[in-house]
């Protein structure tokens, strides 16, 4: 009870006093990453949007170490919470610099005077976004990439306890997204700060933080750590997914099994056929694919694109039965493709199944 | 080595050094304007269809001394004319300020959003209620009569706007109100046939001429004290420039916030309405003067500037109507159209431009 730092307790939100969504309940302990995922339109925005109080709750309460925010002044909000949103600025003549020092105002007197201390922390926020050689540009003539940056900065720079982001890595390249995720995912372990964002990306979402919240439907769908949410069927369903695949082992996005009878036969093992899997399945080529243990790393995606894995139990030699089900399956197949596969004393059995297809004519590769 | 350590201290805050010399921009910007505020002050007093010498003048400003009529020219002519002139024009564009602060929007402005109109309207029904009526209205009616027609026009934009996010349509919806208010005054001025008519209609073009001693004090009054207001919200308007979304998480009240904008605009322009008519373009014009000057858009040092070089635009264009075709005097709108508008088409050229690249 005491242990709770932000707490949403059966908040509904919504729009013109129209409910969107409704009884999310949301613990979030201090210095932890918490990032909404869920299909574009689900909510993910209002609930942001409500839980800093630019739309007005619907229903339930914000607690913000204890304290209803509704109850708290706005100055007393801005000092504890920072936020990156969406919404495009439009500032004239300012620099980058003039916008990060923006997030000094909850601090400054009447007049909005900068100290010397506030002028250097300005500086400092700048450095942990790596953008100090940025402060001189014109915030309007800069990239996407780089205006993220300095809104987080910005963020940095209000000294707040908890940020706020709203799509913040929608628009940058991969470098940019890498780049902008580890530095929230420090500022949450070095400085204890707490994130609340929304991702589109499912798999950076998964590595980067420490809880996750489906926004889908009604409610919210699902929420608890990486490990419980990120299973095939739960994001399947979440983004209703019903042409392709989501793996949660290396968090990527497949595309849906090739139809159609399989033609092909895969000769792989660790690792060797990823690279063949991926392009048959471009060509969309249904094929059969073994001899996999099944902790081999070409075990993960040959399960969600081929048409059918013949398979051993881990660390087990390849016996019998797989050999007879390989061979019964390169007799229906038209070609048999010969990956590069490392021979070692589990798979020996793999030569005889290259000899089998040679003889048949069918080996290329 | 050494070198390195020679440059590293006492090189202090980067942004620091950047703002101690921004504050020297500052500083030459106003000094400049402070100057330019003397000459156009000197030179207004100086020129008329009577000449009176320079060292009669500064008798006359000093000392109260000389020839009757050459007095009164000065001291109940020239000089509160000027001085109304420079109150209107700082307030003036003090209120274009605000309202492109409020809108996001470079070319909103009194104007053009038909905020004048709508004030040039109600004080013209209640003139000429009062012409009917014969009861006298004194300064405080009509600045009272402006700022509800201020406060109606201000309205009907903002319905709009919450309709239309569209920088030109908001533009258009405001020349409409315009049009629609100007043609019920031009309906109503038409219809009421008195000698005093005359005088509401050079009002209801814009002019500075015939102002009182009263009417400098009360515009004085009323401008100074809204324009101290304004400054002590300097800081939530910068925080506002930033967007509604942004200025509420810096800690800015913004439900309240936007009705003080609202007020403090039109209280501005409704006392300039009052006073010398609707003014086209000042407030568009000097704003994006003043930013371009201070390479700033900071309210705490663009507010003032603003107000200084609003001042000096509307005592050159006061000038420039008086003398242009002497003795024909200009309305004080023509002359601000001039130079006005051709800066407001730059702004939206320049903004098309900046879009596309």
């Amino acid at each position: 009870m005491d242990k709770k730092y932000f707490s949403i307790d059966h908040l509904s939100v919504g729009y013109n006093k129209q409910v969107l969504i409704r009884d999310i309940c949301v613990d979030i302990q201090k210095g932890e990453i918490v990032t909404l995922i869920g299909p574009n339109g689900a909510g993910k925005s209002t609930i942001l949007k409500s839980i800093t109080r630019q739309l007005s709750l619907l229903g339930g309460q914000v607690l913000f170490d204890n304290k209803d925010i509704m109850g708290m002044s706005f100055k007393e909000i801005s000092q504890k919470m920072a936020v990156v949103l969406t919404e495009r600025m439009k500032p004239e003549l300012m620099t980058c610099a003039d916008i990060v020092a923006t997030g000094r105002y909850p601090y400054t007197g009447r007049l909005g005077v900068l100290t010397p201390e506030d002028e250097a922390k300005v500086d400092a926020a700048l450095a942990a976004v790596n953008a100090s050689e940025l402060a001189g540009r014109d915030f309007n003539a800069i990239s996407d990439g780089e205006r993220q940056r300095i809104l987080l900065a910005r963020a940095i720079c209000q000294e707040p306890e908890l940020i706020i982001l709203d799509e913040p890595t929608s628009f940058l390249d991969v470098r940019y997204k890498l780049e902008l995720l580890s530095i929230l995912t420090r500022m949450a372990k070095e400085n204890d700060i707490t994130i609340i964002m929304t991702l589109h990306e499912i798999d950076l979402a998964q590595k980067v933080s420490d809880k996750i919240v489906c926004v889908h439907g009604e409610t919210i769908y699902a929420y608890g750590t990486p490990a419980e949410i990120f299973e095939e069927e739960k994001i399947k369903n979440l983004y209703n997914i019903d042409n392709g695949f989501y793996d949660p082992v290396f968090g990527s996005i497949e595309l849906a099994k090739a139809e159609g009878e399989p033609d092909v036969f895969v000769i792989a093992g660790g690792g060797s056929g990823i690279s063949t899997f991926r392009a048959l399945r471009k060509e969309n080529r249904a094929f059969i694919t073994g001899i996999l243990h099944k902790n081999d790393i070409d075990y993960e995606l040959a399960r969600l694109l081929a048409a059918e894995v013949v398979t051993e139990e881990p660390f087990e030699p390849i016996g019998e039965t797989a050999i007879e089900q390989a061979k019964a399956a390169i007799d229906g197949c038209k070609e048999v493709i010969l990956c590069d596969v490392p021979i070692g004393q589990m798979n020996q059995p793999v030569k005889e199944l290259i000899a089998y297809a040679e003889d048949q004519g069918k080996l290329i590769g | 080595m050494s070198e390195k350590q020679a440059i590293q201290p006492n090189i202090g805050s980067s942004f620091h050094q950047e703002n101690i010399r921004r504050k020297s921009r500052f500083a030459i910007v106003f000094i400049l304007l402070a100057i330019a505020f003397c000459v156009i002050v000197v030179i207004n007093i100086n020129s008329g269809n009577v000449h009176i010498p320079i060292s009669q003048i500064v008798k006359i400003l000093f000392t109260h001394a000389g020839p009757d009529k050459d007095v009164n020219i000065i001291w109940q002519i020239r000089l509160p004319r000027i001085l109304v002139a420079a109150v209107l024009g700082g307030g003036l564009a003090t209120s274009g300020f605000l309202l492109q602060t409020f809108f996001e929007n470079p070319i909103a402005g009194p104007f053009v959003l038909g905020i004048s109109s709508g004030a040039k309207m109600v004080v013209a029904l209640v003139m000429i209620f009062g012409l009917l009526h014969g009861l006298t209205m004194n300064s405080w009616t009509y600045i009272i009569a402006a700022f509800v027609g201020s406060l109606m026009s201000t309205g009907f934009i903002l319905l709009v706007a919450r309709r239309i996010r569209n920088m030109a349509a908001l533009l258009v919806a405001g020349i409409m109100i315009g049009y629609i208010c100007n043609a019920i005054t031009d309906f109503v001025v038409t219809f009421a046939d008195d000698s005093d008519i005359v005088n509401l209609r050079g009002w209801s073009l814009g002019s500075f001429s015939g102002m009182s001693w009263s009417n400098v004090w009360i515009s004085i009054g009323v401008i100074g004290v809204t324009f101290v207001l304004v400054m002590l919200s300097a800081k939530p308007i910068h925080a506002y420039q930033m967007g509604e979304a942004y200025a509420q998480s810096m800690g800015v009240n913004i439900r309240f916030f936007r009705i003080v904008l609202i007020l403090l605009s039109s209280i501005l322009s409704a006392t300039v309405t009052a006073f010398a008519g609707p003014i086209s373009f000042v407030g568009i014009a000097v704003p994006f003067l003043a930013k371009a000057f201070l390479g700033s858009s900071k309210p705490l040092v663009v507010l003032p500037a603003n107000f200084l070089t609003g001042a000096v635009f509307c005592m050159l264009c006061d000038l420039i109507a008086r003398l242009a075709f002497a003795p024909v005097e200009l309305n004080i709108s023509t002359v601000t159209s001039i130079f006005g508008a051709p800066i407001v088409i730059y702004i939206l050229i320049n903004r098309r431009r900046g879009r596309n690249g």
